[in-house]
């Protein structure tokens, strides 16, 4: 099983890597560019199914793999 | 075994081999190679490896002196003696190719690989210094590679831990599309703790240390032999490495640790031609064989080949060889550290270099002829013809300046001018609490203590000892005049370190030219080779080793001739040390040195900053480097620097005396945006025989501004005539203005106002 | 008095505080290393800068975990003092012994200079030393010195004076632009409600000595062995 977590800064936390990009997007020539929020992408590979990998990662997702003072995260699952 | 490709000719020539090399070859082996044999002469025979093309030329270089504990060409890096027992290590080497086509891990990966030379000497790496090269600002692409570059050594250097202390940073056309990133570190260690790169030792086991191979920087050594197009560019994306400096930081710790058991009775990184360069020269150097089997090699990627495995570069990796018996101490030590280790051979008496992948033979081949019987070429070399037109000419067509005021603006704001801080905050120049003079003045100075020997040091009172750091070269001057030019940026060097309160001992060149095959190219990197070595020979600071980096060019041409020259010199008590800026309201201001050669037709003018930017004229005869003034202006200063007179002291270099003047103002910043500015009256009103723009911002060799306090003035001034050195008081410090009084005019600049300009200038254009 | 240095894989600065605490000052210090469950007989705990774990994932975000940490944490939760520079700051924030944490420079490059620190409190072991009204001038060198929490926490953190060092200019007045890194409300370093354990970003062990332009840095460690009260060990 494949577990995909997300992980982005919260929105009340300033990102100046997103307003860079958002910028530079605009420098570009990219048009109706709105906000850029920049985070971090985590794939872990986990025996067992998806209810177990859920229970198992969720905890060490909270504790370490993401800082809930300062970011938000979303734990996806795929085989 | 899979099916390798059939050897033909253009497969050789892919290589970078010549048929006679190719012929060279088989007799060496005495049979024709395979492919993965091909792939290892190809790599060990590049010019980055072989310096085929310029060794017979090196030989020129004086590299003996009572201190050369290790010479030139011997290991890695060499080795000084600084006293006490104690040494250092030092050496610069470029990564311009890869810093072409990923800034960020090309820079970052350079400085990877010199602090890798030095820790394998057995030192542990205390500073940094580098020297970059770009085109000029208004190109959006070269600010990219700028931007880039400076991050990457900005994070392989500060995450590793070690303070990146001094560079130069310039700015040329002739370098759009070839950046020059020349990385320097230096390293402290006992004499007893010297460490070789030999395989000794008939049966002793040969240890992989470091992370697994992948297939970064495949064939990074022959792509930094070629010329860069672009298609080179977009292939060789492939070929650049990335770094880690977690891991050289955890690489190092071990290493030194595993050196200080006595265990090891060779150790070599795995650099240009990774497994590859470092089994065949270990062997070589022990006059021993090796033997390894692949299949023991840790891998990244699947199914990679033994040619694949052999050139991989990449990064972090060492190879040690073991005395027999005690490879449990190298388990542990790698294991407290989390240091993935394989044993993956042993030492033979063959002198073969064997390599085996699952116990099948892939490549069989004799070390030494492999290692030092590279072809040596002498090109053929051939005065340039632009030449001529840059010796015809003269100043008649170039009108002399009225009003300087705006002539020392723009200079002070020329980005190869203009303070570099938004470069050196991004390094951390203060970490292992051994900086005593930060980036910002003519050099850097360390100090080294107990712990900054590996292992530490118990001795009772342990003889701390200072070293200055500086690095230089004005290409501008080396592609008007390539012998002479080349002579004043060893003495450009040696300077800065005198203003600094050091006596120069050993250094250390990056050779920075075209494709060798141009004969008018080759005919640069003699001369400079020439000046190069008289310079170093006049300050009796042998070389101690450094690099060669050819093919910098483009479709567009080639970079000017850049000659790198870095220099190390040891201050002999603290109270020596000496900083470029004014240090008091009061204090005297002299001049040592002519203030004009008066024997230059051009009167310093030729190839100098002010002639590019208030001019946009690049040519004339640089000004002449007179190496006996230069050597006899050193003694003088650091004489008077050692009877506590001097205050500071700062070279005249690029724009001349009133932009040197203009830097002694900006004293150091005392703390984030908090400059101090100390002004100064200076009365040149009796230079009555030159120019206006001559006096000013010409670049004649030999000067150095002095200050004094009131008091010690008359007798600094005739200590120095007296030892042959012309020296003039011109003014004294004082107010928030710098104010020039000249044979015309008079002339007065808000110190804060030049400071703006030359602070934010660098900062501004990358906004 | 007897101090411990933590060590992690990718410390760089533990060596400079060995240096300060046992050269300068004459006190013995030992280097700990992560995996240690232990600290022994220690008085007080540093924690270096540098980049542990080379900062992946986030700094500070592994070495928290590190067997070391734990013994730190149960020697904090019985008053025992602990100093985090840096990195240390870092450390303790993610370990939970400080509130808050260090986010990317708003400038999104690493800054290596020297700032100009008020003394927001000489309420505690770390500031104790300090004259009122000095200006502490001490360098910085960080890529994740933005110091950040969130409303609730910043309240408190003013309420109960918890809030050590603040970037000033030299004038000492806390202004935006004196502030290097975009922390909120210019800290730059802070100790809990129990006072013991403090965090700040910028290294005073590089300016505890004349010879590297400065020793401003002394204040701060004077206070910590004054804290600790006990006569020095002579050199």
């Amino acid at each position: 099983m494949k577990a995909k977590v997300i992980i982005t800064p919260k929105l009340e936390v300033l990102d100046p890597q997103g307003k860079t990009v958002q910028t530079a997007l605009e420098h570009m020539g990219c048009t109706g560019v709105g906000e850029v929020r920049v985070g971090k992408y985590i794939e872990i590979e986990m025996d067992g199914d998806a209810d177990t990998v859920k229970a198992k990662l969720s905890e060490y997702v909270d504790k370490f793999l993401a800082n809930p003072n300062i970011e938000d995260y979303r734990l996806k699952l795929e085989d | 075994m899979s099916a390798d490709p059939a050897i033909t000719p253009k497969l050789i020539a892919e290589h970078g081999l010549t048929p006679e090399e190719y012929e060279r070859i088989q007799e060496i082996v005495g049979r024709e190679p395979n492919f993965t044999e091909l792939g290892i002469f190809s790599v060990m025979w590049s010019e980055h490896c072989s310096y085929k093309n310029t060794r017979a030329l090196l030989k020129g270089f004086p590299v003996e002196s009572p201190r050369v504990l290790v010479g030139a060409g011997e290991e890695n890096a060499g080795i000084l003696d600084i006293g006490d027992d104690l040494a250092i290590s030092f050496k610069i080497e470029s990564h311009n190719h890869p810093s072409a086509v990923d800034p960020f891990q090309g820079a970052a990966t350079g400085v990877g690989g010199i602090i890798r030379d030095i820790f394998t000497m057995g030192a542990r790496p205390v500073c940094a210094i580098n020297s970059l090269r770009f085109g000029e600002l208004d190109n959006s692409e070269v600010r990219r590679l700028f931007r880039g570059v400076v991050s990457g050594i900005a994070h392989y250097g500060n995450c590793f831990g070690i303070p990146t202390v001094a560079g130069e940073v310039y700015f040329d056309k002739s370098y759009e599309g070839n950046p020059l990133v020349n990385a320097f570190a230096l390293g402290v260690l006992r004499h007893d703790q010297i460490a070789r790169g030999a395989a000794k030792g008939v049966g002793n086991p040969v240890f992989y240390v470091g992370p697994a191979t992948g297939r970064d920087g495949l064939a990074g050594a022959a792509f930094a032999s070629q010329d860069l197009t672009e298609e080179s560019a977009e292939q060789q994306r492939s070929a650049v490495q990335v770094g880690d400096p977690f891991m050289e930081k955890l690489c190092m710790e071990a290493c030194l640790e595993l050196l200080a058991t006595g265990a090891v009775a060779g150790i070599q990184d795995m650099g240009a031609a990774g497994l590859t360069c470092s089994t065949c020269e270990t062997a070589a150097r022990g006059g021993t064989g090796i033997e390894i089997d692949l299949a023991k090699v840790p891998q990244r990627s699947p199914g990679m080949t033994p040619y694949e495995i052999l050139l991989s570069e990449s990064q972090e990796r060492m190879l040690i060889i073991v005395t027999k018996g005690r490879e449990e101490e190298v388990k542990r030590i790698f294991d407290k550290w989390d240091l993935p280790w394989a044993e993956i051979g042993f030492v033979t008496d063959s002198g073969q270099m064997v390599v085996k992948n699952h116990g099948e033979v892939v490549a069989d081949l004799p070390a030494s002829k492999l290692a030092d019987d590279a072809p040596i070429y002498h090109r053929e070399a051939k005065e340039p013809a632009y030449l001529a037109e840059v010796r015809r000419f003269t100043l008649a067509s170039v009108e002399d300046v009225e009003d300087p005021t705006e002539a020392l603006e723009k200079l002070l704001e020329w980005p190869s001018i203009a303070s570099k801080n938004w470069v050196y905050r991004q390094y951390d120049h203060m970490v292992r609490a051994n900086t005593m003079v930060n980036p910002g003045s003519d050099a850097a100075v360390i100090r080294i203590k107990a712990d900054s020997v590996p292992g530490g040091d118990n001795r009772e009172n342990f003889p701390e000892k200072l070293v200055a750091l500086a690095v230089d070269c004005n290409a501008t001057h080396v592609y008007l005049d390539p012998y002479e030019g080349s002579k004043a940026a060893v003495a450009e060097c040696a300077r800065n370190l005198a203003c600094s309160g050091a006596t120069p001992i050993g250094t250390t060149d990056n050779l920075n030219f075209g494709n060798p095959h141009n004969p008018e190219l080759f005919w640069q990197l003699k001369e400079a080779v020439r000046g190069l070595a008289e310079g170093c020979i006049a300050f009796d600071a042998p070389v101690t080793g450094g690099n060669v980096s050819l093919y910098n060019q483009n479709p567009d041409g080639a970079i000017d001739p850049t000659p790198t020259v870095a220099m190390v010199g040891l201050v002999e008590e603290e109270q020596h040390v000496t900083t470029q800026w004014f240090k008091e309201d009061g204090d005297a201001v002299i001049l040592l040195g002519a203030p004009v050669d008066s024997e230059d037709a051009l009167q310093g003018l030729g190839g100098s900053a002010y002639l590019q930017v208030a001019h946009k004229i690049k040519s004339g005869q640089p000004p002449r480097c007179n190496l006996d003034t230069e050597r006899t202006l050193g003694t003088t200063l650091l004489g008077l620097i050692q009877s506590d007179l001097v205050k500071s002291a700062h070279d005249c270099a690029e724009g001349g005396l009133a932009v040197a003047l203009a830097e002694c103002t900006f004293s150091e910043l005392e703390a984030r945006n908090t400059p101090s500015f100390l002004g100064a009256e200076i009365d040149l009103s009796a230079e009555e025989d030159f120019r206006l723009d001559a006096l000013l911002f010409g670049e004649s060799h030999g000067r150095v501004i002095i200050t004094t306090s009131e008091l010690d003035a008359v007798k600094a001034v005739e200590r120095a005539k007296l030892l042959g050195v012309p020296a003039q008081r011109i003014g004294t410090v004082g107010g928030k203005q710098l104010k020039l009084k000249t044979p015309a005019s008079e002339h007065a600049w808000e110190v804060a106002g030049l400071h703006d300009l030359w602070w934010n200038s660098i900062g501004n254009a990358m906004a | 008095m007897k101090f411990a240095v933590l060590q992690f894989p990718g410390s760089n600065c533990d060596q400079d505080c060995v240096h300060v605490l046992q050269n300068v000052f004459g006190f013995p210090t030992r280097l700990l290393w992560h995996k240690e469950s232990a600290l022994g007989d220690v008085d007080a705990v540093l924690v270096p800068g540098g980049f542990s774990y080379g900062d992946y994932l986030r700094t500070g975000s592994i070495a928290r975990f590190s067997p070391v940490m734990q013994a730190v944490k149960e020697f904090a939760d019985q008053g025992g003092l602990v100093l985090g520079i840096c990195n240390g700051f870092q450390i303790l924030c993610e370990a939970g012994l400080l509130p808050g944490a260090l986010i990317r420079n708003r400038s999104l490059q690493f800054r290596c200079e020297h700032v100009y620190l008020k003394v927001a409190t000489q309420d505690s072991p770390f500031t104790q030393a300090i004259p009122e009204g000095k200006l502490l001038r001490i360098p910085i060198a960080h890529g994740e010195g933005n110091y950040f929490c969130d409303a609730t926490t910043l309240e408190e953190l003013e309420a109960k004076d918890q809030i050590l060092f603040q970037y000033a200019d030299r004038d000492g007045d806390v202004t935006d632009h004196a502030n290097p890194n975009g922390s909120l409300k210019n800290i730059a370093g802070i100790c809990n409600t129990a006072r013991n354990v403090a965090g700040m970003m910028p290294h005073p062990e590089r300016a505890a000595e004349r010879a590297l332009n400065g020793d401003d840095g002394r204040l701060i460690f004077e206070s910590l062995i004054a804290a600790l009260n006990p006569a020095p060990a002579t050199a």
